[in-house]
């Protein structure tokens, strides 16, 4: 993975001083609350119902075991010792007390951490894919693009202050498993009818209130042009991006209003003026720029022998609950005898994406016996051991399950994403995490979460969509209505290459009712499939919503009669 | 009055805002709006008198700057904090359009935690908001020496300095 130089960590501990600095003064009153807001949410601290909560920089989602060990003794020392990892690849504290979030950055600083940049109306925290590098279905590895992209937009003095946050994702694979069309910019790598790699952009995808599916601008970018070209777009955004209503200053907005066509012209414009300027060779990778990063993440050491090992296979047929984990929690691996692993922070009673100290350090440890000392976070809030031999694969899993994590639910209902709502969030209009309990419990037999199969289950406490609900198979949306707390539903999203925004059922649920809604979903679904090779999203996108509608009103409207 | 940062020194601003309606003095620096340059270009460029322009942030910089070129001194605005469109006005003037001039910052982002940054975007003059210590302000305008953009052409090119040291 890529390790700083001594650029790299001379910029960061600088930002460290910065910010302790900013801190002392703030405390001191010699810096007005309304900006040093501003500046803490750069630094990752916010400030939520009942503490600050910081976020922490996960770069593409990638982690050593060394860093997650130095995140466990942040959840430990000055958090109530635990994390959450997000749905852009982060970890998040609830917990920290803000006088002592310099030091926390300070000591993210001393294993090549940061929380730049993970918060505020900037360039966000760059995402990928969590199979990135050993995939099967992958063209190249996109983590050295996304290196690149978040040195660059790291600090970059331009664009600090943008009309709202800006978010990035990357994806080299058939599919596409960092949604990149609903991101601020999708960067898809690919190679031309020449066989020369470059880039397809996508601009103006988003979730959130207006959730919209990103447009292609440019078919096809030159593999060193990458910079140039999103330097240009920035530049577009920046100056014409709107700023008197912050629900409409998102980029997709813009695109939206100038339509795709024109907005690309703009940017193929201002991107034709930097490439005439003097700063265009200092942004084009040369050959060596692109080789010398490529070298950070070069495949691990496979042993050649690790496919001629039996005992995965007899494992299987001996342990039965084995079996279901490796069918459900671990996916093929570009290197025959490898498999990439899914540890699950989906657990019954937890909240999704939460990881205590003793879990990280046990993770750590295991990624380091068994995955060459490194992990990666996943945009579904669990995590990926990603080069796991097969032979391994029975005694990393009993070490897993012993810790609670290793729940064979990978892609099916109860794996689901979640915001952390209304417990901690200040923007929620309602709960989720009790939400996804219920679902939980209606669901716990895993015999029959196999007999339903892949649903992608999305939940977020307010319409900011930090849930991505709108790209939800089943999607779920809390709304406040007069002090109540309320739920709305959609089916048929998908952040994947069939990308949709899924479709309103009709009327909210109450909380009571909710839990009650989604399994009614499910039954439809399952009287209505063709046959058990038809996934819930292939089904609704066959049926519509008419059989759906159907059973949900009808039961609302028997229970008001009854009640 | 504010307090002016030039050129890395605590300076007195020798300019006067002229606001759209004052009377035209017969010689002197003055910063008249864009509007007004635009509607009395001939009687401002007399010989006697010395003017900036002040560029609103809305402004596309593209279609003003053959028409201000030859003025000494351009001022862009932030309205507020968190407004950064002249920061790409600015890095527009001097690198796009080679603007040799001052390019003045003024409004409620020129603070302490923006000087650096307005600094390597190619600002040379800062009109200090009023709550500003000048002495802190004066330090944090310190060059950088380091960056991963080729924005500011004082600070060391983080890629430059790989591709030098690989070589």
């Amino acid at each position: 993975m890529y390790q700083y130089d001594e650029y790299d960590q001379k910029l960061v501990d600088q930002r460290v001083e910065q910010f302790r600095d900013q801190t002392r003064r703030f405390l001191a009153g010699e810096l007005p609350e309304e900006e040093f807001r501003m500046l803490r949410l750069r630094n990752g601290l916010y400030i939520q119902r009942f503490a600050p909560m910081l976020r922490v920089a996960i770069p593409y989602g990638l982690l050593s075991s060394r860093q997650l060990r130095m995140l466990a003794h942040i959840a430990r020392t000055y958090d109530k010792g635990y994390g959450h990892i997000t749905t852009r690849q982060n970890i998040q504290y609830n917990w920290p007390k803000l006088e002592q979030v310099p030091d926390i950055l300070a000591d993210m600083a001393s294993v090549q951490m940061h929380a730049i940049q993970t918060s505020g109306n900037c360039i966000r925290n760059i995402t990928s894919d969590h199979l990135a590098g050993v995939a099967r279905d992958e063209l190249v590895d996109p983590r050295p693009y996304c290196e690149l992209t978040r040195q660059w937009s790291t600090f970059h003095p331009e664009f600090n202050w943008l009309p709202r946050k800006f978010k990035f994702a990357f994806s080299s694979s058939t599919n596409d498993r960092a949604a990149t069309r609903v991101h601020d910019v999708g960067v898809h790598i690919v190679r031309n009818a020449d066989g020369e790699l470059g880039y397809s952009i996508y601009v103006g995808g988003g979730l959130g209130r207006m959730p919209m599916i990103g447009h292609l601008i440019r078919e096809f970018l030159p593999e060193a042009q990458l910079l140039s070209y999103l330097e240009a777009i920035l530049r577009v955004y920046n100056r014409l991006g709107r700023r008197d209503n912050i629900h409409r200053a998102r980029i997709k907005v813009l695109v939206k209003a100038t339509g795709p066509a024109k907005f690309a012209e703009l940017v193929e414009q201002e991107w034709a003026q930097i490439l005439a300027s003097p700063q265009a060779a200092e942004l084009e990778f040369t050959p060596d720029d692109l080789a010398r990063m490529k070298a950070h993440f070069a495949a691990h050491p496979h042993r050649t022998d690790a496919v001629n090992d039996a005992g995965f296979d007899k494992a299987q047929q001996n342990d039965s609950a084995f079996a279901a984990f490796v069918r459900r929690n671990v996916r093929e691996h570009r290197v025959d005898g490898y498999k990439a692993v899914f540890v699950s922070l989906k657990a019954p009673g937890i909240a999704p994406g939460d990881i205590t100290a003793e879990q990280m350090e046990l993770v750590a440890d295991l990624a380091e016996r068994y995955s060459f000392g490194e992990l990666r976070a996943t945009h579904d809030q669990n995590l990926v051991l990603a080069d796991v031999a097969q032979g391994d694969l029975y005694d990393l899993w009993q070490a897993l399950r012993g810790a609670g994590l290793a729940t064979p639910n990978i892609g099916l209902l109860t794996d689901m994403i979640c915001c952390p709502g209304l417990d901690f969030c200040s923007l929620a209009n309602a709960g989720s995490i009790g939400v996804a309990q219920d679902i939980n419990d209606r669901f716990d037999s895993l015999d029959h979460l196999y007999d339903v199969g892949e649903i992608k289950l999305k939940m977020s406490g307010c319409m900011n969509g930090c849930g991505h609900h709108t790209v939800g198979h089943i999607g779920i949306l809390g709304v406040d209505k007069k002090g109540e707390e309320w739920y709305q539903v959609t089916l048929g999203g998908s952040a994947e290459n069939d990308v949709s925004l899924g479709d309103r059922t009709g009327p909210s649920f109450s909380r009571d009712q909710i839990a009650d809604a989604v399994q009614t979903i499910v039954e439809v679904y399952l009287s209505e499939r063709s046959d058990e090779e038809e996934t819930f999203l292939q089904c609704y996108r066959r049926v519509g919503m008419a059989p759906f509608k159907a059973r949900l009103y009808v039961e609302a409207e028997e229970e008001e009669l009854a009640a | 009055m504010r307090t002016l940062i030039r050129n890395g020194r605590i300076e007195t601003d020798d300019y006067v805002w002229l606001s759209d309606d004052a009377e035209l003095p017969a010689n002197g620096k003055f910063i008249v709006s864009l509007t007004r340059w635009q509607q009395q270009r001939e009687s401002l460029a007399m010989d006697a008198l010395c003017v900036g322009v002040n560029v609103p942030n809305t402004v596309d910089i593209s279609t003003v700057i053959d028409d201000l070129r030859g003025q000494p001194l351009i001022a862009l605005s932030f309205p507020s904090f968190a407004d950064g469109r002249a920061y790409s006005q600015a890095r527009l003037l001097r690198d796009r359009h080679q603007y040799t001039g001052e390019i003045r910052a003024t409004g409620n982002a020129v603070v302490l935690d923006q000087l650096a940054m307005l600094q390597c975007c190619g600002f040379t003059s800062f009109a200090l908001r009023d709550d500003q210590n000048p002495l802190h302000c004066l330090d944090a305008l310190r060059p950088i020496d380091l960056a991963y953009q080729p924005v500011d052409t004082h600070a060391s090119l983080v890629s430059t300095l790989r591709r030098a040291a690989a070589a």
